[in-house]
């Protein structure tokens, strides 16, 4: 009699146990950025944060007291040498979450496999907004926005503070993001103002060393405005190059990723031009500049690589508050020590988390609402190189293309009402 | 297309020909004298716009003049080509000159990617940006776009200059004319009493200068960061093939092509500059697989 009511007992508790998984000594995370290759501008920043985040979390007792472990892959050793290395680490290092990666089209090589793995992926920094528009995954999430609501702040901010101009050219990296974040770009500006014209579309290669004959062009065509959303070493040397030869005091120019290259062009990039970072990333954030968790960071990231923090840094820090946070609500809401994955996928949907900027949510389609910050450049002698000032964040919500829809079509069902309608707030700098 | 519009094309094609045209020379007279495919050119570039960088950040920020400059360029370029271009031909190459061409090729790109870490060791990853050169020189507006004077005057002086000086070297001087002699029939040469590995490393030398030149006058206009050597290898090495491999001449004839190609392109259909200077490859060798200039090839018994 005394078997049997213990083996009932036990079968009783079985699916309970089941739920819950034995806390690991570790928690192991693989991370895929760009050590080598151009994108390096950001993978480099990025790996220096998660170093300096992850050392943070475990002094502070890790998470529920098990310490985290990172695992870096070069995104810049290719798609075959990364595929196989985000397989390793999965199958025989026992990584139980990864972050990938900063490439779209790593992103879109990646998701699937995550899948196969069944690993949890966050992907980090991506920008392409086609993953979860064309695919359903259940263990693919993103910490951060993408394309759509990047290039809308861009668009709208432009309208609300140069609402008259009349002619743009477009110069931007031949490669699927120049491409794409044009066409999101120009959709959306033809939708909420038709009567522009767009003068002149140039997609000079990736890694193009050379602009002069696109800044010629440039200067003969006279747009009022210029929009580029090139990054990294082909940023530098587009507007070095333009202010060189005088095209940016002639034209008003787009920057939506020029926040990444403030500190590296110095006094290249003068003043009135209007510059994003991706998100509500700056590390002069209005909002969040005097919090004493933000000051140390950028104290310290500074004070350790030499540079101010960049957007790449942000997105770090929001993957890793995502993992903070998926697992304590994970531990709480089931009442465990330590969650399995199905409880840890669970969390994730609606999930709400803060790394270095405002609060990021992560929707039922698995993307996350972030808000997107806008600026003017301004020199005003702080600092060697060019900072911000009329400061606008939009809401995440408004600008983010609706859980079901198609960025492309969405946008183009837009109009100048539209702009009224989207959330907010201005910061004089 | 009006006439303001064809010269403006003009002028970047010329600016753009007379960089890509220097370091193509090196390639060319490396490949001339030793019949080896120097791919590690590329890395020899970038470094020698690191080189300048580094030392114009170094030199200037003891307060001296920008125009100091201008020498410091010469010095990286001199400085690459023996720090860096003589231990390859005397460590390396010296060893694989009767070896097939595949390995040669292989050694060479063996150095290019050990380089190319070396450069990510030495500069990380960031880019780097030294324009004080540049705007030494100020600019100048023609049809009212304005030009930086390095660009439109300086760099195609500079291509003419090394042209000019090198045709000369390689026919009117003693030292060229032994290179020439090497270069036609090594083993006669070296019957005649030339010292042909003495020739190999010198020439080698003056083209691993030449490379790092090319990097340093560039460093002014552009952003230094890794992968710009891999960039520039395939672009010189389109125009020394559609020259014909060896030929000094052609390569100046062959860069001006692809340069005023390539603007001209961003003015008339902007989507195929990327695809100008392989097209005007593959037209030149369809109809001339040996190269615009080269001669088809005499075996030798």
């Amino acid at each position: 009699m005394k078997t049997l009511f213990v083996t009932t007992a036990l079968c009783a508790a079985l699916p309970m146990a089941a739920l819950a998984a034995e806390k690991p000594e570790t928690l192991k995370i693989g991370m895929t950025t760009f050590l080598t290759g151009p994108a390096s501008v950001f993978g480099v920043p990025a790996q220096e944060a998660a170093k300096i985040i992850v050392e943070n979390i475990n002094a502070e007792g890790g998470i529920n007291g098990v310490p985290l472990e990172v695992s870096f892959i070069d995104e810049g050793a290719g798609a075959e040498a990364l595929t196989s290395e985000y397989r390793r680490l999965v199958e025989s290092e026992g990584v139980e979450v990864m972050f990938a990666s900063i490439s779209s089209g790593n992103c879109q090589t990646l998701a699937p496999l995550a899948e196969d793995l069944q690993v949890p992926n966050f992907m980090w920094d991506c920008g392409t907004q086609k993953i979860f528009e064309e695919q359903d995954y259940e263990y693919v999430f993103r910490t951060q926005a993408n394309a759509t609501p990047e290039m809308l702040a861009a668009v709208i901010y432009l309208l609300k503070t140069k609402p008259d101009f009349k002619t743009i050219a477009v110069v931007n990296q031949d490669y699927a993001w120049g491409r794409d974040s044009w066409n999101i770009f120009s959709t959306a500006l033809k939708a909420m103002k038709p009567d522009v014209e767009v003068v002149g579309e140039f997609f000079p290669k990736f890694g193009a060393p050379d602009f002069s004959t696109e800044i010629s062009r440039l200067q003969a065509l006279r747009p009022d405005v210029i929009l580029s959303t090139s990054w990294g070493g082909d940023l530098d040397t587009f507007v070095q190059q333009a202010s060189q030869r005088g095209l940016t005091n002639s034209s008003t120019f787009v920057l939506p990723l020029a926040e990444s290259s403030f500190e590296r062009l110095g006094a290249s990039l003068p003043a009135g031009h209007i510059v994003g970072a991706r998100g509500d990333h700056y590390f002069l954030h209005p909002e969040r500049r005097e919090d004493a968790d933000f000051k140390a960071f950028m104290e310290e990231y500074e004070s350790r690589t030499g540079q101010v923090s960049v957007y790449p840094v942000f997105h770090t820090s929001q993957a890793f508050a995502a993992l903070q946070a998926a697992y304590s609500k994970a531990i709480e809401e089931n009442g465990v020590d330590w969650p399995s994955e199905e409880q840890l996928l669970a969390a994730m949907e609606g999930l709400e988390f803060q790394g270095l900027g405002r609060p990021v949510k992560i929707r039922e389609d698995h993307q996350g609402v972030e808000d997107q910050m806008m600026g003017t450049t301004v020199q005003n002698g702080d600092y060697p190189f060019a900072t911000m000032k009329n400061i606008m964040i939009f809401d995440g919500d408004d600008i983010t293309t609706p859980v079901g829809e198609e960025s492309i079509e969405w946008v183009s069902g837009l109009d100048a009402s539209f702009i009224d309608t989207v959330a907010v707030d201005s910061f004089e700098n | 297309m009006n006439l303001t519009i064809f010269l403006l094309a003009l002028f970047d094609g010329i600016a753009y020909a007379a960089l890509v045209f220097i370091v193509a020379l090196g390639l060319t007279l490396i490949f001339g004298v030793m019949r080896i495919l120097n791919v590690a050119h590329g890395s020899l570039y970038a470094i020698g716009a690191y080189a300048t960088v580094a030392l114009t950040g170094f030199f200037l920020s003891l307060g001296l003049a920008p125009a100091l400059s201008f020498p410091l360029m010469l010095v990286a370029a001199i400085l690459v080509g023996i720090l860096l271009g003589g231990p390859i031909e005397w460590l390396l190459l010296r060893r694989i000159y009767d070896k097939p061409e595949v390995l040669q090729l292989l050694v060479t790109f063996a150095v290019f990617m050990i380089l190319e870490d070396v450069q990510r060791l030495v500069w990380g990853t960031q880019p780097y940006f030294e324009a004080r050169a540049l705007q030494a020189l100020g600019n100048v507006t023609v049809f009212g776009v304005t030009y930086t004077v390095y660009q439109l005057i300086l760099l195609p002086a500079v291509a003419l200059v090394l042209l000019l000086g090198l045709r000369f070297f390689l026919r009117r001087t003693i030292l060229g004319k032994l290179i020439t002699a090497t270069t036609e029939d090594r083993e006669a040469a070296q019957s005649i009493g030339i010292d042909a590995d003495k020739v190999f490393l010198l020439t080698f030398i003056v083209g691993a200068a030449l490379g790092g030149l090319g990097g340093a006058l560039a460093s002014p206009t552009t952003s230094i960061l890794p992968g710009m050597g891999a960039d520039m290898i395939v672009l010189s090495f389109a125009v020394v093939a559609t020259a014909g491999l060896g030929q000094i001449e052609g390569a100046a004839l062959t860069a001006l092509m692809i340069g005023l190609g390539r603007s001209f392109a961003v003015y008339v259909w902007p989507e195929v500059a990327v695809l100008v200077p392989y097209l005007i490859m593959v037209l030149v060798l369809l109809v001339r697989p040996e190269g615009l200039f080269g001669s088809p090839a005499a075996r030798k018994i």
